[in-house]
């Protein structure tokens, strides 16, 4: 039997403390599709930069042809014949089809001569190769989503590649489209070329895929052939035993609903038809894929994008915030995913950080204290155990897990009633994590409402009091808090079992 | 936090410069020189801070020369008409703020680019001006210069309203929510916006203040000399963004003290006479400037942070 196409052995990669890979085995043959699955954070994305020579494993081989082809990086990758086609298109919008596969797949100085038919015949070619009716004079700004996909294969096509890397191609498409991309992919495979397939469409795995290998925590789960395979066994590869951890229980029934949304949207960020209560001291949980309409949820509630559609009830009065300003005034509080961009400003010390959304009612008057923001400073530092530097160390040098905390200390400074927390603890070593649980379940203790957006499945069951699923933009079920991983994990993928029912 | 500040590095270098002076040219502090060169250069303090404001804020006012040309120009026919100095002060400071509030308009509420907007702004100011005053010189009403008081004591007066605002607009900058604000805008805005903060309103009173500062800075000029020159304030922008630049303000924003500035200023203050006392050639002036701009932005560089 010949070599396979590509094989990786024994993949290991660490970011600072977190492990995204431990030890992965996988392997690609041509002329077949294999699939790549796992929960995010599973290590999918970090597999896929190593194979394209983005990161650089930690250890382990990759070889290609049977040949180990050392530490790759993007050149090589390319030189090998490795193209990836990511789930939002890379090109340049400003340039022609053709100029956009040509800056791609011609070389030579900057200063030759262009051959302008050449390029466009070519251009045509590599279109028609992939099935696109689509002119190499357009501009990709004008081109659809999944003509821009086209786009991208037909250049992975010419530049001779051999392993072609699909990353959720189909997320943003419709049935018609993905069914179209489907026959590329096959074509594809006729052609001889391996194509490493990610997606989290099971029903795509089906129809599609030759092979699946399952990711969980950094570790290969195993590979199978996929018409060996159903629905539920991938379920349950996926989410695998719950591992048991401790969360911090609940210390008192849920009181009355703080916050109502009817049938709440807004349509540019696909949010629609979400009605949801939540509850004093209440952790509700939000679960579903990364793309569901989790943090477009809460970027609507927060007044960073209004809605369009439907009512949000605080407190038995009917809001629309429109700006974040707003949303504070009211009594919400927003600690957003992309905690080293904008959960805090990394440049402030700490003290500023903590007061920057609460002057008014820290220091009534406007004048701002030195003595009093240190000793507020000082209390929360203490109470919410945040190490690695005093209340004038710039919170760009404290560690993520005790940032977010920083962030925390902002929000519960303003007084909030709902505390909205999107992926809190992402990028967060262990110790931190559980510090911060602890945290969040002493605030809902102390009657506060909270939105727990997380990704992380033992996360979500463990923390909330109820779990919602959101799927397409919308809240899809509401799971009871003994929820299974298997459950959650169905209903975020549209499958329905009996518990979900 | 306990970097070494680069207010202290400044600081430093002006006390060398200073102590050279006093050893090889002790003639630059002899009195009333030294007071006619802090008493030009008292406008000038206005005017960079609110560059440094406008900085810290991530933009860039290259206006002010412009808005410093016009407002002297409107004080100056308003007093030959025979105004008050109260009322053509109070005219000046309400042309300054709109001034300054259509930058903020434009940059803040339309989302231009500051350096886009002001070169507009400077150049319309500048041109519109020339077309309208063919470059005449308004004389002034006898009695305004020094405001009736003898030359020095005018220059004292002058020098310790532009100390005394500044230490205002310093401790206001430290101590005021806005101030605040300012810094956190500067630093990211978006990170801003989510902490409820309004980035347009912010940057929009930046320019504000930054025009009511050149207004006073403009005053302040007017009352030196009998006649309003139409082409003052050509290249003040530029002088102001040097002292703020050299003074430890981050041109990226949301970094740098008022402190600082003012100690910029006056190290590239000194640096012309210096070169009259030392009895080096004038003309190395600009150059040597240039090159303590560049080191400043170069040691903001070397401490590892994007100048």
């Amino acid at each position: 039997m010949s070599a396979p196409l590509l094989e990786l052995r024994r993949l290991t990669k660490s970011f600072g403390g977190a492990r995204a890979l431990r030890g992965v085995d996988f392997d690609l043959r041509a002329g077949e599709v294999h699939a790549l699955l796992g929960e995010n954070g599973a290590g999918k994305s970090t597999l896929i930069r190593i194979i394209t020579g983005a990161h650089r494993p930690d250890g382990g081989t990759v070889a290609v042809d049977g040949r180990p082809a050392g530490p790759l990086d993007p050149r090589g990758a390319h030189q090998l014949g490795i193209a990836c086609i990511y789930q939002q298109p890379a090109l340049f919008p400003d340039l022609s089809i053709a100029e956009n596969l040509a800056l791609r797949l011609e070389t030579g100085g900057s200063l030759r001569r262009v051959d302008w038919p050449a390029r466009h015949r070519r251009a045509t070619a590599l279109l028609e190769r992939v099935g696109a009716r689509l002119d190499p004079h357009r501009e990709v700004r004008d081109l659809s989503m999944p003509e821009q996909q086209l786009v991208e294969i037909a250049c992975a096509l010419g530049a001779g590649a051999r392993i072609v890397v699909m990353d959720e191609p189909t997320a943003a498409l419709t049935q018609a489209e993905q069914t179209r991309l489907h026959g590329v992919v096959r074509e594809l495979r006729a052609q001889g070329t391996g194509v490493i397939y990610i997606t989290h469409r099971l029903e795509e795995i089906f129809v599609l895929a030759d092979r699946v290998t399952v990711l969980r925590d950094g570790e290969s789960v195993g590979t199978r052939p996929a018409a060996d395979l159903t629905e539920p066994e991938l379920i349950r590869l996926m989410v695998g035993r719950e591992v048991a951890q401790p969360y911090p229980p609940a210390e008192r029934p849920p009181g009355g609903a703080v916050l109502r949304l009817r049938r709440l949207g807004r349509r540019d960020s696909g949010v629609h038809d979400v009605s949801l209560d939540l509850h004093a001291g209440e952790i509700l949980g939000l679960a579903g894929l990364v793309g569901a309409g989790r943090t477009e949820l809460a970027r609507i509630l927060f007044g960073l994008t209004p809605a369009d559609a439907g009512t949000i009830e605080l407190l038995g009065r009917t809001v629309r915030p429109r700006s974040p300003r707003e949303a504070v005034e009211m009594g919400l509080a927003y600690v957003p995913e992309d905690r080293r961009r904008h959960g805090v400003i990394l440049d402030l010390p700490l003290a500023h950080n903590a007061s920057l959304a609460s002057h008014r009612r820290l220091f009534p008057g406007g004048w701002l204290r030195p003595a009093a923001e240190r000793r507020f400073t000082e209390d929360f530092i203490r109470d919410l155990g945040i190490r690695g530097g005093g209340p004038f160390a710039p919170a760009g040098s404290l560690s993520g897990g005790n940032q977010q905390k920083v962030a925390l200390a902002r929000w519960l400074a303003t007084g909030p009633r709902v505390l909205i927390l999107d992926e809190p603890t992402q990028g967060v070593d262990i110790g931190a994590k559980a510090e911060i649980h602890r945290l969040v379940r002493r605030l809902a203790g102390e009657g506060l409402a909270v939105l727990l957006i997380s990704s992380d499945l033992p996360e979500v069951i463990g923390m909330s009091d109820r779990i919602g699923v959101m799927r397409g933009g919308t809240l899809t079920a509401v799971l009871p808090r003994d929820a299974t991983p298997d459950t959650v994990m169905a209903a975020a993928l549209g499958r329905a079992t009996e518990a979900a029912r | 936090m306990k970097a070494w500040p680069r207010e202290l590095s400044v600081g430093l270098a002006l006390a060398a410069l200073l102590g050279a002076l006093a050893v090889f040219a002790p003639g630059f502090f002899a009195g009333p020189p030294l007071l006619s060169l802090a008493a030009r250069e008292a406008p000038v303090l206005l005017v960079a801070c609110g560059a440094a404001m406008v900085i810290v804020c991530r933009q860039i006012d290259i206006s002010s020369g412009s808005q410093f040309a016009v407002v002297s120009v409107a004080a100056g026919l308003l007093a030959a008409e025979g105004w008050p100095p109260a009322a053509v002060a109070a005219a000046a400071l309400v042309l300054g703020t709109t001034l300054g509030a259509l930058n903020g308009l434009l940059v803040a509420g339309l989302g231009l680019p500051s350096i886009v907007v002001t070169l507009a702004t400077m150049v319309t100011w500048r041109e519109g001006l020339r077309w309208w005053r063919q470059g005449a010189f308004v004389n002034l009403p006898d009695g305004l210069q020094w405001l009736g008081l003898d030359q020095t004591a005018g220059q004292w007066t002058l020098i310790a309203a532009a100390l005394g605002l500044f230490t205002l607009l310093a401790i206001a900058s430290r101590h005021l929510a806005a101030g605040r604000h300012l810094y956190a805008v500067g630093s990211d805005a978006e990170a801003a916006r989510l902490a409820g903060i309004r980035p347009a309103a912010v940057t929009f009173g930046a320019f504000t203040l930054a025009g009511a500062l050149t207004a006073l800075a403009a005053l302040m000029n007017v009352i030196q000399s009998p006649q309003v020159d139409p082409k003052s304030g050509t290249g003040l922008e530029l002088k102001a963004i040097a002292a703020v630049v050299v003074g430890g303000v981050a041109i990226a924003g949301g970094r740098g003290r008022l402190a600082g500035v003012l100690l910029g200023l006056l190290l590239l203050a000194t640096v012309a006479p210096a070169l009259t006392h030392l009895r080096i050639e004038a003309h190395w002036e600009k150059a040597i400037q240039g090159a303590i701009i560049l080191l400043a932005v170069a040691a903001e560089r070397a401490r590892g942070r994007p100048a």
